[in-house]
């Protein structure tokens, strides 16, 4: 089918993607409530001073999460192909 | 006038609820004033702000209640601030549940602020939408169509600016108004954990709305070991309900957005500018830096000003008493015990006035959450979380609402140990205590061109305050084991300009509750120590008290003889009755009980440099460190402490009392050991043990000891 999915932690600032799925339950039911829902589209705004946590664009506003919390979030990146 | 008491009263109870940064409080104040209190939930701590206001309506009086709920993303709680708002709104027959609640919305942020609002619509409890900051969403062409929302979630919708004080009596209108309940559901939860919800329908109440019972079959899975049984055996499984029910909700609220909003709101261009700067490798910290020293340095030189203001205030009061009152112990009482005290109390109000000002600044224009950002992955390493950073640096105001605010780190652990090391942070309770100190034995002397001795000395402590605090987190992270995960998800949001009555309601409430909880304290303990230092026991404390009556009555010089606060500083003035009266004084007070409860501990805390009359201040400032100051001019008799402390001698050896290492090792006394009753009552019941403020005080105590020790011996 299409390309394996990768994880938000991979993604470097300004990349955007599209939220598939998440790997941790009870992580998820708290990304749900503040509005990251499958489907929706994020991107890496900024990642803070020794890699870690990251900052995310999602549905108008700024959610920062560490890194193995990004990892638990699958994605599909959006690829800007010209 | 005519027919004033056939005016009808109506009581309402109202509640605001919001996401965290949704302006709530600021609209709180809008809506309220000067009229509100901070009390604290039944049980638990949590801050609860109410307001009464009466309010003529339509020839009505409505007597409006309000409560401002901690801020909260959804109704399933994940944290003890979070736990308050749910209860509240939840439960059944407590005496906070709302009449109406008004769900105050970032109008820049809509979608996430449906969330919660939709919650509330199903809980079916009467409810205003106020889209709130509606000021920056047309200032970024983002355009709500609120009467279409309004019709489509079956609430009224109004656009306020709290800022700006924009639709506020709109909105009180409609506080006033109908209240009616939401005229349909948001969701249609039926199908969601449907036997779970029929279960609790059968056995609790079968009038429950679906999501009531849905609700509550939640809730009462998590807090009651039967219920959790019950549900289980029929496949209730809370997750996956809740996701189902997240889902379905932002489907809902991609269809109202679509149809009520315009384009997506950009962010502000100058925001993504300074995130670039305040959140950079090398000047996100740089800055941080920056505005802490700028943030001491005021405190110190800023505050200098009022301060001298009151005591001079406080020294011209007692001259004008000592000079009017009849002579006598209740005058004696009203000088010498209750204006010292209470000057120690009021002499704070500059500096803790500032210090949550720079707070308040710092919290509301968004630059706290970035801290947070760039100092978590440090906080990490030594077992905190990013959110310590807050308590932590609350913890330089004052540890108790510092410690407090921990509620927001739901992991146990890291709570805990934030807990544990807050109170090591400069408190602005040793503030006066350093500042006393550092100009007794601090030379006030400018270095390296802009630096004041004083300040650096004053920094000095606050960062010793800050690696003490670091490293016992790293200790402690060391010996508590715990398996439980740590979040961080949280939001970073948008920069704003601080709003200035905001942080004047702050300062208000801060000061507030410092001049009547801890004044309260200070002055009772400064009554105590007049009445302990003025009475002794046996006979020679008698004798030397005649042989003072009968020196004064002979006394020349001094203006009528009743204190010795009134000899100058000038020693050549001194008549050989006054420098007998001084010591006859110093020797009475030696002989009171005062003196003798020091001279019992005096032993102990010699070889820290300690004399007796600082033993008294140390048992005395157990209640709260600042009584130090206050104590201690107690002990001499003075508001005017620096003068006389300066002159203070050692009555065997003749050398200065104050000296260098007396004044380090007072200090470094005052930076470890947890001389706070507060502190000490509310990690007891934030912890909900004994175990815990026990531990505290014992470590802070053994520290404290072994760094005074250390120094004194080193130094002297």
């Amino acid at each position: 089918m299409t390309e394996p999915l990768d994880n938000l932690a991979s993604l470097k600032p300004g990349e955007k993607a599209v939220i598939i799925s998440f790997l941790d339950e009870d992580l998820s039911l708290k990304l749900l409530e503040m509005g990251c829902t499958p489907g929706e589209e994020v991107e890496v705004e900024k990642i803070a001073p020794f890699g870690d946590p990251i900052a995310i664009n999602i549905s108008g506003y700024v959610l920062s999460l560490r890194r193995a919390e990004a990892s638990t979030v699958q994605i599909r990146k959006i690829v800007l192909d010209n | 006038m005519e027919a004033k008491d056939t005016i009808p009263v109506i009581s309402r109870k109202v509640a605001l609820v919001g996401n965290p940064n949704s302006g709530k409080s600021t609209l709180f104040n809008a809506l309220t004033g000067l009229h509100q209190k901070t009390g604290n939930f039944p049980g638990v701590t949590v801050d609860k702000k109410t307001a009464r206001i009466k309010r003529k309506f339509q020839g009505k009086i409505v007597e409006l209640h309000y409560t401002d709920l901690p801020g909260t993303y959804s109704l399933y709680p994940k944290s003890l601030d979070e736990v308050v708002a749910t209860t509240v709104l939840t439960t059944d027959g407590n005496e906070d549940k709302p009449d109406l609640v008004v769900i105050v919305a970032d109008a820049t942020n809509l979608k996430r602020s449906l969330f919660i609002a939709g919650q509330i619509i199903d809980f079916n409890i009467p409810c205003i939408l106020a889209l709130n900051m509606i000021d920056e969403a047309e200032k970024a062409d983002f355009h709500i169509d609120k009467d279409r929302l309004s019709n489509r979630l079956g609430i009224p919708v109004i656009e306020v600016s709290a800022r700006e004080k924009r639709g506020i009596t709109e909105l009180e209108d409609l506080i006033c108004g109908e209240a009616p309940e939401p005229a349909y559901r948001f969701i249609d939860s039926s199908n969601i954990a449907e036997a779970s919800q029929n279960l609790i329908k059968k056995e609790i109440n079968s009038e429950l709305k679906d999501y009531q019972a849905l609700h509550k079959a939640h809730r009462l899975f998590e807090l009651s070991a039967e219920w959790n049984e019950k549900l289980g055996a029929i496949g209730f499984s809370p997750t996956s309900a809740q996701a189902e029910e997240s889902l379905l909700r932002y489907g809902i609220i991609g269809e109202h957005i679509k149809e009520c909003t315009g384009k997506k709101a950009e962010r502000p261009p100058l925001n993504r500018k300074l995130d670039k700067i305040l959140t950079h490798k090398y000047w996100g910290y740089v800055f941080f830096l920056l505005i802490m020293v700028i943030v001491f340095q005021s405190l110190f030189f800023l505050a200098k000003f009022p301060m001298e203001w009151i005591q001079a205030g406080f020294e011209f009061l007692q001259t004008l008493c000592i000079a009017y009152f009849p002579k006598g112990i209740l005058t004696d009482l009203f000088v010498n015990g209750i204006l010292s005290g209470l000057s120690g109390v009021v002499i704070f109000i500059p500096q803790i006035a500032l210090l949550f000002m720079f707070i308040g600044l710092l919290e509301d224009s968004g630059y706290m959450a970035r801290v947070t950002f760039i100092m978590d992955k440090l906080m990490r390493r030594i077992g905190l979380h990013g959110r310590s950073v807050i308590p932590l640096m609350s913890g330089m105001a004052c540890a108790v609402p510092a410690i407090m605010s921990t509620r927001t780190i739901s992991n146990w652990k890291e709570r805990i140990i934030t807990i544990m090391v807050t109170p090591l942070m400069s408190c602005s309770a040793r503030l006066p205590v350093y500042t006393l100190l550092i100009s007794l034995v601090i030379p006030n002397e400018i270095v390296l061109g802009i630096f004041n001795l004083q300040g650096l000395a004053l920094m000095g402590m606050y960062l010793l305050g800050f690696i003490s605090t670091i490293s016992a987190a790293w200790v402690i992270s060391k010996i508590i084991q715990a398996k439980e995960k740590s979040w961080f998800v949280m939001e970073l949001p948008v920069y704003r300009m601080p709003k200035w009555s905001t942080i004047f309601y702050t300062i208000f409430e801060k000061v507030k509750v410092f001049l009547f909880d801890a004044g309260k304290i200070i002055v009772a303990i400064a009554i105590v120590l007049w009445v302990l230092s003025s009475y002794g026991p046996g006979e020679e404390f008698q004798k030397t008290q005649l042989e003072i009556t009968i020196l004064k009555t002979n006394s020349v010089g001094t203006n009528d003889g009743t204190t010795i606060q009134n000899i100058k500083d000038d020693k050549s003035f001194l008549s050989t009755n006054d420098l007998e009266l001084k010591k006859l004084e110093s020797k009475k007070l030696e002989l009171s009980y005062a003196g003798r409860l020091g001279k019992f501990v005096e032993p102990l805390i010699r070889p820290m440099g300690f004399d007796w009359k600082i033993g008294i201040s140390l048992i005395t400032s157990l209640a709260a460190r600042e009584v130090f100051v206050g104590t201690m001019s107690t002990i001499y008799g003075t508001v005017d402490l620096q003068t006389r402390m300066k002159q203070e001698r050692d009555p065997e050896t003749g050398k200065p009392v104050y000296t260098l290492a007396t004044g380090i090792s007072l200090m470094l006394f005052y930076a470890f050991a947890l001389q706070c009753m507060s502190t000490i009552a509310v990690v007891r019941r934030e912890t909900k043990s004994w175990k815990w403020p026990i531990i505290q005080f014992t470590f802070m105590g053994v520290l404290a000891y072994l760094a005074s020790f250390i120094a004194y011996q080193l130094l002297k």
